[in-house]
């Protein structure tokens, strides 16, 4: 359990650092130190054993479903790697600690730093591929963050992309990678997967697998093509890119080169694929750091081939070369962490990173000066430092190494990599700290601190951190806190160096046996090893790079002159063009149109439901259609003329009304004539509603609809028109056409005996299937609230501007209430109640019901709305519409409940025929009160509606009364 | 006989009525205190139904003591259970940060009309009867019309006009297919429908075939999955925040559908019309996905980034759907509940920064600093990751179980290539409106009209709770994806469900 202790440790300290941020600089960097420290001090238990060769093993399960736990191993490849996140790390507090300015503020930095030395320890130390995913992609999360630090540069947001997108875009290749890997090896726990070498490169995922993976790893490691990200990420401040680009991020692909080396090196493809990225990557890194001005930028092009460097040396696939990688991991961590430090330190100190601006600091920062010095030589490969031992090795690899069946072609590609990395590492020293001085205008042209509230990029200098800590005081050596993880770095790539066996080689041994998966071969690791190749290449790079160096000048301008390619410049280009790209298909595509909407939706329903149904058998149904009458084929004609007409007139605004009303005439008379005739009462009552709230919705909408449609998009909607209603058409037919058993047989049965009507519609309606007729009042009352929540507020805003402009569509009648229409609706009103009372009594067992009563109800008092005048009505309706709807729901829904009291389901009717006196029998059922609730809540929707209607033209009318008065009273 | 299962339906049905009738108008605080304690007993609700669900039992109940088919029955199980479960924590977050937020001033009747948006989801969820289904689609789509031009404006209504009408068309077409199922089959109890579709004479197979696909076409529509998606960015993105955090549900329950009618009646039994929906959701879901991440990348506010988002994410969970294996299904439960809450998480937080930034609301353009601009930073970038679908969020062990669970099937490499594809795209849009919204505008000086909005603690915490929330659906991702694998199995283990609802016949 110390094993999950100590990958919880950062996250700990990453939240117990954002609690303090309050405290300042010094607060956070304790804070963070100390959770460093301990983790450190919790692996530094864990090592002796483990380079001993045990492996220290926690599980806690997550996921079993998906083969995830959180399990954790140590080995020794596991430890070294762990060794560099913490030792490294916690320099890098201490020396973030004096770099950060007052301005910066420091919870954030040292949170994000603790974050994502969490999340690396978690890629160094997880045992289920699975989750070393899970902290794979928190690495590139939280690099995104540190990167993007210093939020107000430009470049800084675009680096912390780039790197974000490049790094993200890879560590979901590996994903795939590793799920295709875990599934040929049956597992995804790393002890176990890294024995079952067989059975995952006999597999024919092994290649795709084996692709995906190395797609993680040399995004993550910078390899060629992807390695533009990273002097890209440059933009982070120092102490970041001491921590993420030199000693673990960029090395959590070449770890995991190593980590699955057992099981995926050893191939054709492999050795092809990696070792040949590797030379390029080498090469190509080389190259533009000799020829980059920005000591970060060369730092990190140097970075770059140096994982290349290790990149081949895993690719060769032999024992050896995996001995060499691991210990040439150690060495440029050390080394590298160290220049970067000191990169910083210049920066702080002469106010540039130009390498062109700089030179002569030698004198005034000795210890700086030291530490470059010896970190650099280690770079080059000079005796007596630790990169002098693992170039050679490495050299000697590569010097029997035959690729494409050439055998000069390794050795001489490595010779010109070694040769190039002399030359940058010597242009780094010499041009910093030998030579005369430059740059004093920079330099001091700054004020002290002039930047740091800001933390504007000084316009002189390319860094955003010159002029950060320096002054106008000539420079000199940091203060011991910022001084001395540099020199510590530096002392021990070069005690590793002079006693390489003593400090190394344990654990290099042991480390190696890890990457291998069994004995490491004989090896030791010293300074002299004879007259090697190796010496000899050695001595040709150390030459060779010089001489590179003192030609730099003129090579310099031939290489500004071919115009390299940028392809950090191409990829932000292409993601450019991409979101343009993206922008103009999305508008494109979601333009708004309703139409387009529905068009697809008809679309979509005529295609699917011709092939589904063309796919399949089909025999025509047997029942006999029935005799065709004279009265039908007028109905018939009748219907399609109206319907037609409806088409044709549709951009005048009552007609098509006038029409849609024939239509459902012609369906009332068609429901009478199929001897259904509630439906035919509920078509009729529910139309003239419909209309008449049509009507009063129209009168507010323009006179006219203008014709905005082109001739092709009428073509296209005729098509689909007629596609859709033959398919609808020939649907009907085909159901109409066959005998089916149904439910219908049970209704008629069960109707009387066991719901106490006769009407089974009704009985279907309020008992069979009362649910059904619950949810709708219940959305018939929606509804209405809906259109009350939107008309009640419509005069505010632009809808109000719009009903502001409204002008009464025609002129209007003098007479505006006409009296004989109000005697007669008035006359009428008390009928119609009794008439709804009626249907609404008799509708258990006759044709009627609660819904249709609702609707008599209704529009017997949408008449006197209509006759009389709103005004009028209105102050004569009593009951709160709201109040009805809510009733309606209520009574229903208590109704229902009312037989849970008697142990019965939700809506579980009883009735009875009591005898009154005089009377008789009469029935009485709960389903009745149900039916009373149907009727308030339709009664009140209906009404709800209808007043929110009517006052709205109302208030639109007012309006354009007032401003007719206004223009009036204004003219004279 | 208990009546754990109508529960869900009556209660909030009740709820929204006496809202209605007693506290109206001017007694909001009253109705607030209501309507929150009602929405917090809908998730103790939610979690007795899936305690008891998870029991494995199926449990049914006969509406009007009719028994099914002829009545209409209501039916447990781990899905449905667990789906209004979602629904009710979902409810709970979206009306107490309607309230904190003084949304539901704003305009009429939001208790009532939220309260009458979970009935419909909830019935939704619970019924076996496919006419009673289309009845609480009609309540989903009359409420959520109510809630979307809540507080008004002219891009509200003028989406609302689209998204009323388009689903309007939608809801007859539901008839039509329904009345063609009815036609040949003499039934509407799904589990019934099952049985007469498994042995239906031959020549009835091609209107059921047609049927059967026209009412997956309406479930599609609901699930905004392409081409039936266009109604879906506008309508989120027009509405207020609040409200689109609680219409991320609705598309799932279009999936909800098509999952149990599929596996259900158009299951394995269905003889030619088997699976018959797979062949048609497998392009459309990739093309949805495709279009999502695409208009994510294109995405102008917040709004639209995470309407797009939705649409993403309905293209990756239909993607899982249509391979209609046990495993997969399980994987698209998984993350249909981590996508409701992620995609309500990040359209809370475009609401907190739309109300911070003035003039410039939530667009994606870079504008003075705003207030509490450091911890809008963390929400939104936590909420990226879930959608996205990146670690440490309940977002990538949902990719992650997708992508694992499709690999047997025959298109898995597409469906591969299709989602990873996707992340990238949409890596790069969160990455980049975040770059603008929060770093550019992080430095500088406080603009004087930025003001923070009421009760910033508790909308802020509200937020903040639902990415709590997904953090811990990926800590339990174990146990929850127990119980969804047991759900999964359920709906693949169609004798059990058949034998709940029409006992042993």
């Amino acid at each position: 359990m110390i094993l999950v202790l100590l990958v919880l440790l950062p996250f700990l300290g990453a939240v117990a650092t954002a609690l303090v941020s309050r405290g300042g600089r010094d607060a956070c960097a304790v804070t963070a130190g100390v959770a460093t420290a301990v983790a450190l001090g919790l692996l530094g238990a864990l090592a002796p054993g483990v380079v001993a060769g045990e492996v220290v093993q926690a599980s806690v399960g997550w996921v079993p479903a998906l083969g995830l736990q959180a399990s954790f191993f140590v080995d020794a490849l596991g430890l070294t790697l762990a060794g560099l996140i913490l030792g490294v790390g916690l320099l890098v507090v201490v020396y973030a600690r004096y770099y950060l300015a007052a301005a910066d503020p420091p919870g954030r930095f040292y949170a994000f730093l603790l974050l994502f030395q969490g999340a690396m320890l978690g890629v160094a130390l997880s045992s289920n591929v699975l989750l070393l995913l899970v902290f794979w992609e928190l690495t590139s999360l939280s690099s995104f963050l540190l990167i993007g630090y210093w939020r107000h540069l430009p470049e800084a947001r675009r680096g912390a992309r780039m790197a974000l997108t490049v790094t993200g875009a890879g560590g979901l290749s590996l994903l795939a990678g590793l799920l295709l890997l875990g599934h040929s090896a049956g597992t995804y726990e790393l002890p176990v997967l890294l024995q079952r070498r067989e059975a995952i490169q006999g597999s024919p995922l092994y290649l795709p697998a084996l692709l995906l993976i190395l797609g993680g790893c040399f995004t993550k490691s910078a390899q060629f093509p992807f390695h533009f990200w990273l002097p890209q990420a440059m933009a982070a401040p120092t102490p970041v890119s001491a921590y993420l680009h030199s000693a673990t991020m960029v090395k959590a692909g070449i770890f995991l080169l190593a980590r699955l080396w057992p099981v995926l090196a050893g191939t054709e493809a492999w050795f092809l694929i990696v070792t040949t990225t590797g030379l390029v990557t080498m090469l190509v890194g080389a190259v533009s750091a000799l020829f980059e001005d920005d000591l970060k930028g060369l730092l990190a092009r140097s970075t770059i081939s140096q994982l290349g460097l290790l990149t081949m040396l895993f690719g060769l696939g032999t024992r050896m070369g995996a001995v060499v990688g691991v210990f040439h991991l150690v060495n440029h961590a050390l080394f590298k962490a160290a220049l970067f430090m000191n990169a910083g330190i210049v920066d702080h100190e002469a106010g540039t990173r130009d390498v062109k601006g700089l030179g002569g600091l030698g004198s005034l920062m000795p210890v700086a000066a030291t530490v470059a010095v010896v970190a650099s030589a280690a770079m080059a490969g000079v005796p007596p430092l630790n990169g002098f031992l693992s170039k050679e090795m490495m050299l000697e690899e590569a010097a029997h190494t035959r690729l494409l069946g050439q055998a000069w072609l390794v050795p001489v590609v490595v010779t010109v990599g070694a040769t190039l990395s002399v030359a940058y590492a010597l242009r780094y020293v010499v041009r910093v700290y030998f030579g005369a001085r430059r740059g004093e205008a920079l330099a001091s042209g700054q004020g002290a601190g002039a930047h740091h509230d800001s933390c504007a990029p000084p316009e002189a200098s390319r860094g955003p951190e010159a002029g950060r800590g320096g002054g106008a005081a000539a420079p000199h050596d940091p203060p011991l806190g910022m001084g001395a993880p540099s020199v510590l770095l530096g002392a021990l790539a070069l005690v590793v160096g002079l006693f390489p066996e003593t400090l190394a080689g344990p654990l290099v041994r042991a480390a190696s046996a890890a990457v291998i998966g069994g004995a490491p071969p004989g090896f030791t690791l010293a300074l002299w090893h004879g007259f090697t190749p190796a010496l000899g290449m050695s001595v040709v790079a150390l030459v060779g790079g010089a001489g590179v160096l003192a030609v730099h000048g003129g090579a310099e301008k031939v290489w500004r002159r071919l115009g390299v390619p940028d392809p950090a410049g191409w990829f932000e280009a292409g993601l450019g063009a991409a979101v343009k790209g993206s922008r103009k298909l999305t508008l494109a595509i979601h333009d708004g149109s309703l139409q387009r909407g529905l068009a697809l939706l008809v679309g979509t329903a005529v295609m699917v439901g011709f092939v589904g149904f063309g796919g399949a058998k089909h025999t025509a149904g047997e029942r006999p259609p029935m005799p065709v009458e004279m009265l039908t084929v007028l109905a018939w004609v009748l219907l399609v003329t109206a319907t037609g007409a409806a088409v044709v007139m549709h951009r005048r605004r009552y007609l098509p009304l006038l029409f849609m009303g024939v239509v459902s005439m012609i369906m009332a008379l068609a429901f009478i004539f199929l001897s259904a005739p509630d439906l035919a009462l509920t078509q009729v009552s529910v139309d003239v509603v419909t209309i008449l709230l049509l009507l009063l919705a129209l009168n507010l909408l323009p006179q006219q609809s203008p014709p905005e449609t082109t001739r092709r998009r009428r073509v296209r909607d005729a098509v689909l028109a007629l596609l859709g209603g033959v398919g609808m058409g020939s649907a009907a037919w085909a159901v109409m056409t066959r005998e089916r058993k149904t439910l219908a047989d049970y209704y008629w049965t069960h109707a009387k005996p066991e719901g106490g009507g006769t009407n089974v519609v009704n009985v279907i309606l309020v008992d069979f299937r009362g649910f059904d007729t619950f949810g709708e009042i219940v959305v018939l009352g929606t509804a209405a609230l809906a259109i009350f929540a939107l008309l009640e507020t419509a005069n505010r805003g632009e809808a109000g501007r719009r009903l502001a402009q409204w002008k009464p569509g025609r002129p209007l009648s003098p007479e505006r209430y006409p009296l004989i229409l109000i005697a007669v609706t008035r006359l009428l009103l008390p009928f119609a109640i009794v008439t709804a009372l009626f249907m609404f009594l008799r509708g258990h067992d006759h044709p009627g019901g609660g819904f249709v009563a609702g609707l008599v109800v209704a529009i017997a008092v949408l008449m006197q709305y209509l006759a009389s005048g709103f005004d009028w009505a209105d102050r004569r309706v009593r009951p709160d519409h709201h109040a009805l709807i809510g009733w309606g729901v209520l009574v229903a829904a208590l109704t229902g409940l009312g037989a849970l009291v008697f142990g019965r389901p939700f809506l579980t009717s009883a009735f009875w025929h009591p005898r009154l006196p005089f009377v008789g029998e009469i029935a009485l059922s709960t389903a009745m009160v149900f039916d009373a609730g149907v009727t308030l809540a339709v009664v009140g929707a209906v009404m709800l509606a209808l007043a929110q209607l009517a006052s709205a033209s109302k208030r639109a009318k007012q309006w354009a009364e007032k401003r007719e008065r206004g223009e009036h009273g204004g003219a004279p | 006989m208990t009546h754990w299962l109508i529960a869900p339906i009556v209660l909030p049905a009740l709820t929204a009525t006496v809202i209605l009738l007693f506290l109206r108008g001017r007694r909001l605080r009253l109705a607030r205190y209501v309507s929150l304690g009602a929405s917090a007993a809908w998730v103790a609700l939610g979690a007795t139904l899936v305690a008891r669900a998870s029991t494995g039992a199926i449990e049914t109940y006969a509406l009007g003591n009719w028994p099914a088919p002829f009545g209409i029955v209501l039916v447990l199980d781990r899905l449905s259970a667990v789906m209004v479960l979602l629904a009710a924590v979902l409810g709970l977050a979206v009306s107490l940060y309607a309230a904190a937020s003084d949304l539901d001033r704003k305009g009429w009747h939001f208790h009532s009309l939220f309260h009458l948006q979970i009935v419909g989801l909830n019935g939704a969820f619970l019924t076996g009867d496919l006419f009673n289904l289309f009845v609480f689609f009609e309540m989903l789509l009359i409420a959520s019309y109510g809630l979307m031009l809540h507080g008004q404006g002219p891009a509200r209504l003028k989406a609302g006009v689209q998204y009323v009408v388009v689903n309007l068309a939608g809801s007859t077409l539901f008839l039509v297919a329904v009345g063609i199922l009815y036609g040949v089959t003499g039934t509407l109890n799904m589990a019934d429908m099952a049985m007469k579709v498994a042995a239906a004479p031959a020549g009835d197979e091609a209107l059921i075939h047609a049927g059967g696909l026209l009412l997956i076409t309406v479930f599609a529509l609901k699930a905004a999955l392409f081409p039936l998606h266009l109604w879906l960015p506008r309508t989120y993105a027009g509405t207020s925040a609040p409200v689109a955090a609680l219409f991320v549900i609705m598309t799932k329950v279009g999936a909800y559908a098509i999952v149990r009618v599929t596996t259900l009646v158009f299951g394995a039994s269905a003889g030619e019309a088997a699976w018959a929906p797979a062949a048609w959701l497998l392009p459309a879901a990739l093309v949805t996905l495709v279009l999502g991440f695409v208009g994510v990348l294109s995405a102008r506010s917040l709004r639209d980034l995470a309407a797009f988002g939705v649409v993403g994410s309905m293209g990756t969970l239909l993607a899982a759907v249509s391979v209609f294996q046990p495993e997969a299904i399980t994987a698209a439960l998984y993350y249909t509940l981590h996508a409701t809450l992620a995609g309500a998480a990040l359209f809370l937080t475009a609401d907190l920064v739309g109300r911070r930034r003035g003039d410039h609301g939530d667009a994606l353009t870079p504008g003075p600093r705003f207030p509490q601009v450091e911890v809008l930073s963390v929400l939104y970038f936590l909420a990226a990751i879930a959608v996205v679908g990146l670690p440490p969020l309940s977002g990538f062990l949902g990719k992650l179980f997708i992508l694992d669970a499709v690999r047997p099937s025959a298109h898995g490499a597409w469906i591969w290539g299709f989602i990873l594809g996707t992340t990238v795209v949409s890596l790069v849009g969160f990455a980049r409106a975040g770059s603008t919204l929060f770093w550019e505008s992080a430095e500088g000086p406080h603009a004087s009209h930025c003001k923070v909005p009421v009760h910033p603690e508790l909308t802020l915490g509200i937020t903040a709770a639902l990415l709590v929330g997904l953090g811990g659906l990926t800590v339990m991702a174990g146990p929850v994806t127990a119980y969804l694998g047991a759900a999964s199995a359920q709906l693949f283990d169609t004798k059990a469900y058949l034998g709940a609802v029409l006992g042993a016949r």
